[in-house]
């Protein structure tokens, strides 16, 4: 299959090559290999029939090796145009290597806010260097049919949340929740990340953290462990062996009533479940209380710095900058959410609940990934740790926010 | 007037292919890594050499240390299951298969040396999916006998995880040393037992006498084996626990250890230098571990030629 198309890639070039000779041929590099039917039948068509004399070629690599592959081919030289960025610390790395254009200066720049971009820049934010393509979105999942058969109404408050577990689980048709620690990162993304951001006000308590002003042993980082340990008693039975996709089927086949998620999650759902779904924001504590979600940027892309064809490349992120580019994706892969100012049009109702929070809630971005985890003991993983053991309840919420803490300061100047 | 003795060149010739295949691909990484391991980087990201800073680190730093000796303490157990269970069960096996009495030996000696071939993938994934609490078979045998309550979801609970995988390891190599005691037992020479059984010499006595003091040095070479398999393990607890060897590293073994500090995990990136120096004291730990046997107790073991 790759092969072919590899040749058929290669013939295309060399065949296409004189006869088009004024056109300029670019190259996008990828991880994103599941997506190549979609780049060459919609988004790509889109942009071609746009602009006339540019040609654009997808050219994606293995999830796994993409970091590696990249980084050689940048060495070498043989990189394509367009590179599709990693948030934080992969690209960052690139950008400061010098592979990586400044893209400051984009017009589509003004389309995106400061937490959008904030995953593409550097520390002090001066510089941007891709252009943000998607985001997902943390919050919970249910059974609709669940709710309405047991007359629960949607939780937006924290007591209402518990009430309808405790309802849930008193009457024993459904499992209350459907996670499992056994793969860790369940209880710190779904767990921990997603109804977090209430406690530390989003992006207020991440920007505090890393400037030093606050520390995981504030209240506001404790307290998600505290609402964590709580979530024990509603989990299916032997939830400490639950791997991630037992938790997906579990909930899925119509045996747990709800599921903390990401918006991922959607399209598998879709066709996967035979029952109405719903989702709600993670809970707040008082009704009325200014809501948090986590809209986490996942993907963007950026401009090889060498790229002989830099001109017809800036067309194209201009592009993918646009409210255009942005329903198309976000239509295509339901559960991507375009980071795009500009509200889009999308036709999964699951998907425009997850994207309407965006309105009413503010968003932050997962509290560990921004300069917190370059150090050793790496925060992002601690955090996995420490949130399977909460919820196992083999330590309490304090001694894990310690833990994170000397960890943290064991190496990160500014909490020292 | 004598001749020299021809050049014999054959021998370089025949030797060659192996030694190069193995120095390419076993001795020079080997020697690689251990000069890396005395390396690291400095403030502007330029190679230089430490000594043995690496090291100082490993063991001194309370944040690399209690993830080593942690590791090492599990693997230590994961090795000691396997000498008390694997071992024993395999010379039993191996004895009853080699009863001539014994009907379709064939059979059982497949059956129990198919785990063995497996990959450990799917080991790894059956095994979860049998304990699994949610779908697997055992709590609903563990049920049909009345059991229900001894149930746990052991692969999720820090006390038993590391236990039952190595006991998961155990189901799948049991084969390995039963086929090498099997055929150990099997060139003990008829004039051997029945000059025992002349004696009157006969059943467990002529196991426990005659056929186990024959076949030690196999069971020498198969716990060397195990030494060495044990301490370079990794794919099973990958497979099973991911590279964070959950819950809470009860399962962390030099293995997973060294994955994850050499290639780095999710947010975190690889340090190859550190991995080297984890590597180092793996190659170190199994070197002593072999010379141990190879000085101290298989130079005593008494060989019988017959």
């Amino acid at each position: 299959m790759t092969k072919t198309l590899k040749l058929a890639l290669l013939t295309s070039t060399l065949l296409g090559g004189p006869a088009f000779a004024q056109d300029v041929t670019l190259t996008i590099e990828s991880w994103r290999n599941d997506d190549l039917t979609i780049w060459q039948d919609t988004i790509i068509p889109a942009f071609e029939a746009a602009n006339p004399g540019i040609k654009v070629v997808f050219a994606p690599t293995a999830p796994a090796e993409y970091n590696a592959a990249l980084n050689s081919k940048l060495q070498a030289g043989s990189a394509g145009d367009l590179i599709t960025c990693r948030p934080f610390d992969a690209s960052l790395e690139l950008y400061n290597q010098g592979h990586l254009a400044d893209l400051t200066s984009l017009g589509a720049m003004a389309n995106f806010s400061p937490v959008a971009k904030s995953a593409w820049q550097t520390d002090d934010g001066a510089a941007t260097f891709c252009v943000p393509m998607a985001s997902v979105i943390h919050g919970f999942i249910y059974n609709a049919d669940a709710f309405e058969a047991l007359g629960i109404a949607v939780p937006t408050t924290n007591a209402e949340f518990y009430a309808a577990l405790d309802k849930i689980k008193a009457d024993g048709t459904y499992i209350p929740m459907a996670m499992g620690t056994n793969d860790q990162w369940e209880a710190a993304t779904m767990g921990y990340q997603n109804i977090g951001p209430t406690y530390w006000k989003g992006e207020e308590g991440r920007l505090a953290l890393i400037k030093g002003e606050q520390k995981l042993t504030d209240d506001a980082w404790v307290a998600p462990y505290r609402e964590l340990a709580k979530w024990k008693d509603y989990l299916g039975d032997g939830f400490e062996a639950q791997t991630y996709p037992d938790s997906q089927n579990l909930f899925t086949l119509g045996r747990a009533a709800i599921y903390p998620a990401g918006s991922w999650e959607i399209s598998g759902f879709n066709t996967q479940a035979t029952f109405k779904m719903g989702a709600f924001p993670p809970p707040v504590a008082a009704a009325g209380d200014t809501c948090y979600i986590s809209d986490h940027t996942d993907i963007a892309i950026g401009m090889n710095a060498k790229s002989p064809n830099a001109e017809a490349a800036k067309t194209f992120l201009e592009w993918v900058g646009s409210p255009e580019f942005a329903t198309l994706y976000a239509n295509a892969l339901p559960g991507f959410f375009s980071l795009n100012s500009t509200p889009v049009e999308m036709t999964d109702p699951l998907a425009q609940e997850f994207v309407s929070w965006r309105e009413k809630c503010q968003p932050t971005i997962r509290s560990t990934y921004q300069i917190l985890s370059r150090g050793t003991p790496n925060l992002e993983n601690e955090t996995w740790n420490a949130s399977a053991n909460v919820i196992k309840g083999t330590e309490t919420p304090e001694d894990a926010a310690k833990r994170l803490q000397d960890g943290l300061a064991s190496w990160y100047e500014a909490q020292k | 007037m004598a001749s020299r003795k021809p050049v014999r060149w054959h021998i370089a010739v025949f030797l060659a292919p192996a030694v190069l295949v193995y120095t390419a691909l076993m001795i020079i990484p080997l020697f690689g890594t251990l000069a890396q391991s005395l390396m690291n980087e400095d403030a502007a990201g330029v190679r230089v050499f430490v000594g043995l800073q690496n090291f100082a680190t490993l063991f001194g730093d309370a944040l690399w240390s209690d993830a080593f000796w942690n590791a090492l303490g599990n693997n230590t157990w994961f090795f000691v299951i396997h000498m008390l269970v694997q071992n024993p069960i395999g010379i039993a096996l191996a004895a009853i298969l080699s009863t001539p009495r014994l009907r379709m030996a064939a059979f059982y000696r497949t059956a129990i040396f198919i785990p063995t071939i497996l990959s450990f993938v799917i080991v790894g994934f059956v095994w979860k999916l049998i304990l699994s609490p949610i779908w697997g078979i055992a709590p609903g045998m563990l049920d049909a006998v009345g059991l229900k309550s001894l149930f746990a979801p052991w692969l999720g609970k820090e006390e038993y995880a590391l236990t039952t995988l190595a006991l998961v390891s155990v189901w799948q190599f049991v084969g390995i040393p039963m086929m090498l005691i099997y055929a150990a037992l099997l060139s003990i020479p008829d004039e051997v037992i029945e000059a025992a059984e002349m004696d009157g010499i006969t059943g467990w006595s002529q196991f426990w006498k005659i056929k186990l003091p024959l076949i030690l040095p196999a069971i020498g070479i198969i716990s060397i084996l195990t030494f060495v398999g044990n301490f370079n393990a990794f794919d099973l607890i990958y497979v099973a626990q991911g590279a964070l060897a959950g819950p809470d590293f009860s399962t962390d073994i030099l293995g997973t250890f060294l994955y994850r500090t050499f290639f780095g995990f999710q947010l975190q990136l690889g340090d190859p230098y550190m991995g080297s120096a984890i590597a180092g004291a793996m190659f170190g730990i199994i070197l002593v571990g072999v010379c141990i046997y190879l000085f101290g107790i298989q130079t005593r073991l008494r060989r019988y030629q017959f």
